[in-house]
C-alpha cells in the first residue's frame, strides 16, 4: 500500500527531483518540476497530518530495520505540523519564483537555483521528519549546503559575502551539534531518539551528558539565529534572491527551533534540559535581548530586507520565550508562533520580492509613493506588518496573545514588559516603511505598475492566511495545543 | 584513565581550538576554510576514538576472536568526511567567486571595499 509509504516518499520525492533538475536544465521546465514536487510533498504532509491527528504516532522503519540497526521514522503531530509548513511554504513561494528569479538570476544558472531549492526542501522534510539523531544532522547539512548556494546567487556581489559568513558559522554550528550527538553515542550506545530518550536519565548526571546537551544547544542555537548567535542572519536574508529570502525565513529557521524542541523536551526531557542545566534562564534572557535588540537595530536599517531580518531576529526571540516559560501555555504559544510567524515573514518578503522586481530596490528612500503606485502589493505588505505587530485579527496576535496569557500563568512580569515593548518596536519600524509609502507623496515619475499575477496571488494567499487564522483560530490553535501537549507530556 | 590513555583526546582538544582560532582569528578567507576543516577533522578523530575498544580487533568475524572495535562510528564519520569535503569546496567556490568579485581574499578589504560604496 502506498499510503504506508508515505514517510519515505516524503523525504525521497523532493530528493530525487533535484537532479532531475539538474537534469532538465531549462529553466521553464525545471520550475515547473519544483512547483509540482513541493506539491506533492504538501499533499503528501496533509495525509500525514491528517493520518497522525487521526490515529496518533505514526512509525516507520527504512527497509524493515528495526530501529537500533535501521534508520527509523517516528512522526507525531509535531513533526506532521512542521512537515505541513515546510511544504506549504515551499510551494506558494515556488510559483511566485518563476518571474522573480528570472529576473534576478542569469537563465543558465537557473537549473542549479531549483536543483538547490529542492536540496534545501528535502533536508528541511528530512531534519522535521526523522528520529535518529545521526541522520538528522546530515539533513541539517544538506539543507545548509544547498541554502548556502541559494544565498550566494543573489545579484548583488555581497551575497557571496554573506554566503560565506553563514557558511562558516553554520557549518561551526552543525559541527557543534555533530559533537554533542557523538557524546550521547558515547555514552548510551544508540542514536534513535526514543532509546536515547530512554537512556539518558541513567545516565544524565555526567560530565559527558552535560558536555553534549550544552555542545547540541550552542549548536542549534546558531542554526536558530538565537541572539547573539544571529550575526550571518542580516546579510543572508538581505542580499539573498527576493524568493530565497521568502522560503528561508519562513522555513529555516522555524526547523531548528523545532529541533530545539525536540532535543530538549523529547531527548534530555524537560526536567534535566530546564532544571537540572540552567537553561530556562538562559533562555529567557536570550529571547527577552532578542526582542529588544534586533528590533531597536530593525529601526535604523535603510534597507528594508535587512530591516524585515533584524525582525526576524526578534521573533525568533519570541519563540524562545515561549520555550522558557516552561509550561504547556508556552509552549503552545511557541510552536504556534512558529506557523504564524512563517505566514507573516512569507507574506512580509513576498511583498518585497514584488516591489523588488518592479523597481529594482528594497531602500527606504524608494518606497515613496509605492501604496498608490502599486496597491495590491503594498496591501500584502501592511497586512503582514499588522500582523507582525500584533494588531487583533491578524495571525500575529493571537500568538502573541498565547505568548502574554502564558507568561501570565507563570506571572513573569519583566517577559510581558519585553512582548509590549517588542510590539511598539515593531510599530516603529514598520510605520517608517507604511509612512514612506502611502504618506510620502506621489512622485511625479513614470507610474509604475503592479507586479504580475503569477507573484500578486502567492503573496496575496499568504497575506490572507493571515487574516484567516487571526480570525479563525481553531485548527492552528487546536493542533499547536495538542502538539504542545506531545511534547510536554513526552518531558 | 591516566593522562596518556586519552591521548586520543587532547590531539582532539589541540586540533579543535587550533582549528577555532584560525577560524575566528584569521581575516584570510582560504585560512578560514583551512581552520574550518582542522576543526571537523578533530570531531572525526572524536568519533573515530569513541569506536576504539582496548584490544578489539578489526570488526571481520573471524574464528577464535570474541572482542571486536564498534564499526558504527567509523561509518557515521564517513558520511561526516564527506559532508566535510563539500562544505571545502562550496566554501572555496564562494572564495573564487569573492576574489572574481573584490579583487582580494583579506576580510577587511572586503568589509572596506563594502563600506565606501
Amino acid at each position: 500500500m502506498i499510503i504506508t509509504q508515505l514517510p519515505a516518499l516524503q523525504v525521497v520525492i523532493p530528493l530525487i527531483a533535484a537532479p532531475l533538475c539538474l537534469l532538465l536544465y531549462r529553466p521553464l521546465a525545471t520550475w515547473l518540476l519544483t512547483v509540482v514536487t513541493s506539491a506533492t510533498a504538501m499533499l503528501i504532509s496533509g495525509l500525514i497530518l491528517a493520518q497522525v491527528l487521526d490515529q496518533g504516532v505514526i512509525d516507520y522503519t527504512f527497509g524493515g530495520w528495526a530501529a537500533p540497526f535501521g534508520i527509523a521514522y517516528r512522526i507525531d503531530l509535531v513533526n506532521a505540523y512542521v512537515l505541513m509548513i515546510v511544504s506549504t511554504i515551499s510551494t506558494i513561494v515556488s510559483v511566485f519564483a518563476r518571474v522573480s528569479v528570472a529576473s534576478e538570476i542569469e537563465a543558465h544558472n537557473q537549473g542549479i537555483f531549483y536543483t538547490a531549492w529542492l536540496l534545501c526542501l528535502t533536508g528541511l522534510l528530512g531534519i522535521a521528519i526523522t528520529g535518529d539523531a545521526f541522520n538528522l544532522f546530515v539533513f541539517l547539512e544538506i539543507s545548509s549546503l544547498s541554502s548556502y548556494v541559494l544565498i550566494a546567487m543573489g545579484n548583488d556581489r555581497r551575497s557571496l559575502t554573506a554566503a560565506f559568513q553563514y557558511l562558516i558559522m553554520g557549518t561551526i554550528g552543525a559541527t557543534f551539534i555533530l559533537i554533542g550527538i557523538g557524546l550521547l553515542y558515547a555514552l548510551t550506545g544508540t542514536l534513535n531518539m526514543l532509546d536515547l530518550a530512554e537512556r539518558i536519565p541513567e545516565v544524565a548526571n555526567t560530565r559527558t551528558a552535560r558536555a553534549g546537551f550544552a555542545f547540541l544547544t550552542v549548536g542549534i542555537g546558531l542554526k536558530i539565529a538565537l541572539f547573539p548567535l544571529h550575526l550571518w542572519l542580516p546579510n543572508a536574508y538581505a542580499y539573498a534572491p527576493s524568493a530565497v529570502s521568502a522560503f528561508l525565513a519562513a522555513t529555516a529557521t522555524k526547523v531548528a527551533v523545532y529541533v530545539l524542541l525536540r532535543f530538549i523536551f523529547s531527548v534530555f526531557g524537560k526536567d534535566f534540559a530546564l532544571d537540572t542545566m540552567p537553561l530556562a534562564l538562559g533562555l529567557a534572557i536570550l529571547g527577552s535581548s532578542a526582542v529588544i535588540f534586533a528590533s531597536a537595530i530593525a529601526i535604523f536599517q535603510d534597507n528594508i530586507k535587512r530591516m524585515l531580518a533584524y525582525s526576524s531576529v526578534a521573533q525568533i526571540g519570541y519563540l524562545i520565550l515561549g520555550v522558557s516559560l516552561v509550561s504547556p501555555a508556552g509552549l503552545t504559544a511557541t510552536i504556534l508562533h512558529l506557523f504564524n510567524h512563517a505566514l507573516m515573514k512569507g507574506a512580509l518578503f513576498l511583498a518585497l520580492g514584488c516591489i523588488a522586481w518592479r523597481i529594482g530596490s528594497s531602500r527606504l528612500g524608494d518606497f515613496k509613493g509605492l501604496g498608490y503606485r502599486m496597491p495590491w502589493t503594498m496591501g500584502v505588505f501592511l497586512i503582514g506588518s499588522l500582523s507582525l505587530v500584533g494588531i487583533p485579527m491578524t495571525a500575529g496576535f493571537i500568538s502573541k496573545w498565547y505568548l502574554v496569557l502564558a507568561a501570565l500563568e507563570r506571572g513573569w512580569w519583566p517577559v510581558l514588559v519585553v512582548i509590549l515593548a517588542g510590539s511598539l518596536l515593531a510599530v516603529i519600524y514598520v510605520w517608517r516603511v507604511i509612512e514612506s509609502a502611502y504618506l510620502g507623496g506621489k512622485d511625479n515619475e513614470a507610474q509604475v505598475g503592479e507586479a504580475p499575477l503569477s507573484m500578486l496571488i502567492p503573496a496575496w494567499i499568504l497575506a490572507l492566511a493571515n487574516l484567516y487564522f487571526g480570525v479563525s483560530t481553531d485548527l492552528s490553535v487546536g493542533v499547536a495545543t495538542e502538539a504542545a501537549t506531545t511534547l510536554f507530556g513526552a518531558g | 584513565m591516566t593522562i596518556a590513555g586519552l591521548y586520543n583526546y587532547w590531539i582532539v582538544i589541540l586540533l579543535m581550538m587550533t582549528g577555532f582560532y584560525v577560524v575566528i582569528a584569521s581575516g584570510n578567507l582560504v585560512k578560514k576554510i583551512i581552520g574550518l576543516n582542522l576543526f571537523q577533522a578533530s570531531v572525526f578523530i572524536l568519533y573515530i576514538s569513541l569506536g576504539k575498544i582496548a584490544d578489539g580487533h578489526a570488526p571481520i568475524l573471524q574464528a577464535g576472536i570474541s572482542n571486536y572495535s564498534n564499526p558504527l562510528p567509523h561509518v557515521l564519520i564517513l558520511t561526516a568526511i564527506v559532508v566535510g569535503v563539500a562544505t571545502t569546496s562550496l566554501g572555496l567556490a564562494l572564495v573564487v567567486r569573492i576574489r572574481e568579485a573584490y579583487d582580494t581574499v583579506e576580510e577587511d578589504e572586503i568589509h572596506d571595499q563594502d563600506e565606501s560604496m
